[in-house]
């Protein structure tokens, strides 16, 4: 634990130093995130008469621009690496070392982050000036919650990913599965429709579903659509999902490295 | 000509045959492609859930466009990017030797190297969404109507091709271009809606650097019968244009390729 501590800061050093070293690459994967944008176009023309529910234009704006920033603060790409890695056999270098691989990807992908963070504050930055500050939430706690929320979604979109990537340990079309996933997370993380836009049981569902905690629930809170006391419940929702997923991420991975053969390595 | 339409048989029957011997996974993705062409119709169903009309278009109208972003994905997905795709990695690789040794030529083999054959699910997913976008307007689009249409599919194959041909291009000088094929199908993505519905720089992206007006929209304004016969032209002739433009850039940049690997 000590160590895993210790090695800490040299991984998140070399980590940045690769984002930097690939850093037209890493503004092609940031520009791929334009989904957000397309559906702020549609959704403004959609409103542009009338206000659709609770919408306004000036309402999705604000969504979606707070959406592109949570989406590009979360981003995780551990399961591209954790399938070819098992495939190739290549992963059998990263068990060498004294470090859980799953605490070594996430050193990978955390620290892109102030690469991404340099690139989304802007949007925040116009977010905030555009909107006049009247789609942000005023109550100060919440404000404060938002980074816990951000990190809360971001573990949850790495868990579920490395759950997903460690079934390549027992199929070969991991790849297939987490496209389901990812279908299911556009449609009920809010991330192309605002959750509430859509038939009541839909929404509800939502609720249940650990995809609403990826996007959706930090994106609301901020833009000031919750009360407090909504916040603070679904927050604890979050990471009751978070502590599952770790868990479940844990074990699948312990059992899958049992059948791990290292082929070709 | 009859040894290039040979060639091209010969071409997809490999890439059949290397399909249905992975049986497993050819049913997955099949399964999977409907799923994501029906689980695509979401947004459509939410946004016309809340307004009968958005920017002049009507669901049925609106369900027409997406009929053709998921025929016009197929082809994308099932003809023309794995071949690409699979260019790339030759030049990377320097692999790209033995297909210009070849007696052919080098455009057409690299460009029907591979093609993925369950992606005809896709096409029919887009055939069947027109079927019921008609069927919910009670009429039958008018021979007239159909034959545009087709001519416009054609286009749109051509630029898309086209486009992507131009990108492969780049990967003799910059190497590393597969991220690129997945920023193009992101942006691809917003050719579900009708190209209206966008404003301001959108518009403008759009229609010029990344004409998804021409891929979807204006094949669907055909079948409508709602396209005027200059824009038609329009299309016609600038999808020509490009078609010989990335032609001309695909000889320019083959010269530059050196065989990496030796």
């Amino acid at each position: 634990m000590l160590r895993t501590l210790r090695a800490l800061p040299t991984m998140l050093r070399v980590g940045l130093a690769e984002a930097v070293a690939y850093r037209a690459e890493f503004l092609v994967w940031l520009l791929s995130t334009n989904m957000p944008l397309v559906m702020l176009a549609l959704w403004s023309a959609v409103a542009r008469d009338a206000p659709v529910g609770r919408f306004g234009q000036k309402d999705f704006v604000a969504y979606f621009l707070a959406a592109l920033v949570v989406r590009l603060m979360t981003g995780a790409w551990v399961i591209w690496e954790l399938n070819h890695e098992i495939r190739e056999g290549t992963l059998a270098f990263r068990l060498l070392r004294p470090i859980h691989p799953l605490v070594a990807y996430a050193c990978e992908n955390v620290a892109a982050m102030p690469l991404r963070l340099a690139l989304s504050l802007p949007v925040a930055a116009v977010l905030l000036f555009t909107m006049g500050g009247a789609h942000i939430t005023h109550d100060p706690l919440l404000l404060a919650l938002f980074p816990i929320t951000v990190v809360g979604a971001w573990l949850i979109t790495f868990l579920a990913m490395s759950i997903v990537g460690a079934l390549a340990f027992y199929i070969d079309s991991a790849g297939s599965v987490f496209e389901i996933w990812m279908g299911l997370f556009g449609v009920f993380s809010g991330y192309l429709v605002p959750l509430e836009l859509f038939p009541r049981w839909v929404t509800l569902l939502a609720r249940a579903l650990p995809f609403r905690y990826m996007l959706a629930f930090p994106v609301e809170m901020v833009i000031g659509m919750q009360s407090r006391a909504l916040a603070l419940a679904e927050l604890s929702v979050q990471w009751l999902f978070v502590g599952v997923l770790g868990a479940c991420a844990l074990g699948v991975w312990r059992l899958g490295l049992r059948r791990f053969a290292a082929f070709g390595g | 000509m009859k040894r290039y339409l040979r060639l091209l048989g010969v071409q997809l029957r490999a890439s059949t045959t290397i399909a249905l011997q992975y049986r497993v996974e050819f049913l997955g993705e099949g399964a999977l492609a409907l799923f994501w062409a029906f689980w695509s119709l979401v947004p459509l169903l939410v946004v016309f859930g809340h307004r009968p009309a958005v920017a002049g278009w009507s669901f049925e109208e609106a369900l027409v466009v997406m009929g053709w972003f998921t025929l016009m994905k197929g082809v994308l997905e099932g003809a023309v990017n794995p071949s690409l795709t699979s260019v790339v990695e030759h030049i990377r690789k320097g692999t790209l030797d033995f297909v210009l040794l070849k007696p052919a030529d080098a455009q057409f083999l690299v460009s029907t190297a591979k093609f993925e054959p369950w992606r005809v699910v896709d096409v029919l997913a887009g055939l069947a969404i027109f079927a019921v976008a008609f069927h919910r307007m009670g009429r039958l689009p008018a021979p007239t109507h159909v034959l545009a249409a087709l001519t416009l599919l054609v286009c749109a194959a051509v630029t898309l091709y086209s486009l992507w041909i131009l990108v492969v291009s780049a990967a003799f000088f910059v190497v590393k271009v597969d991220n690129l094929s997945f920023l193009f199908s992101s942006i691809f993505d917003a050719a579900r809606w009708p190209v209206t519905v966008f404003r301001g720089a959108w518009r403008v992206v759009f229609t010029f650097v990344v004409p998804i007006a021409l891929m979807t929209t204006y094949p669907a304004l055909a079948l409508l019968g709602r396209l005027d016969i200059r824009a038609a032209a329009l299309a016609v002739v600038g999808a020509a244009a490009f078609g010989a433009f990335a032609r001309v850039v695909w000889a320019r940049s083959i010269g530059h390729y050196t065989s990496a690997s030796s």
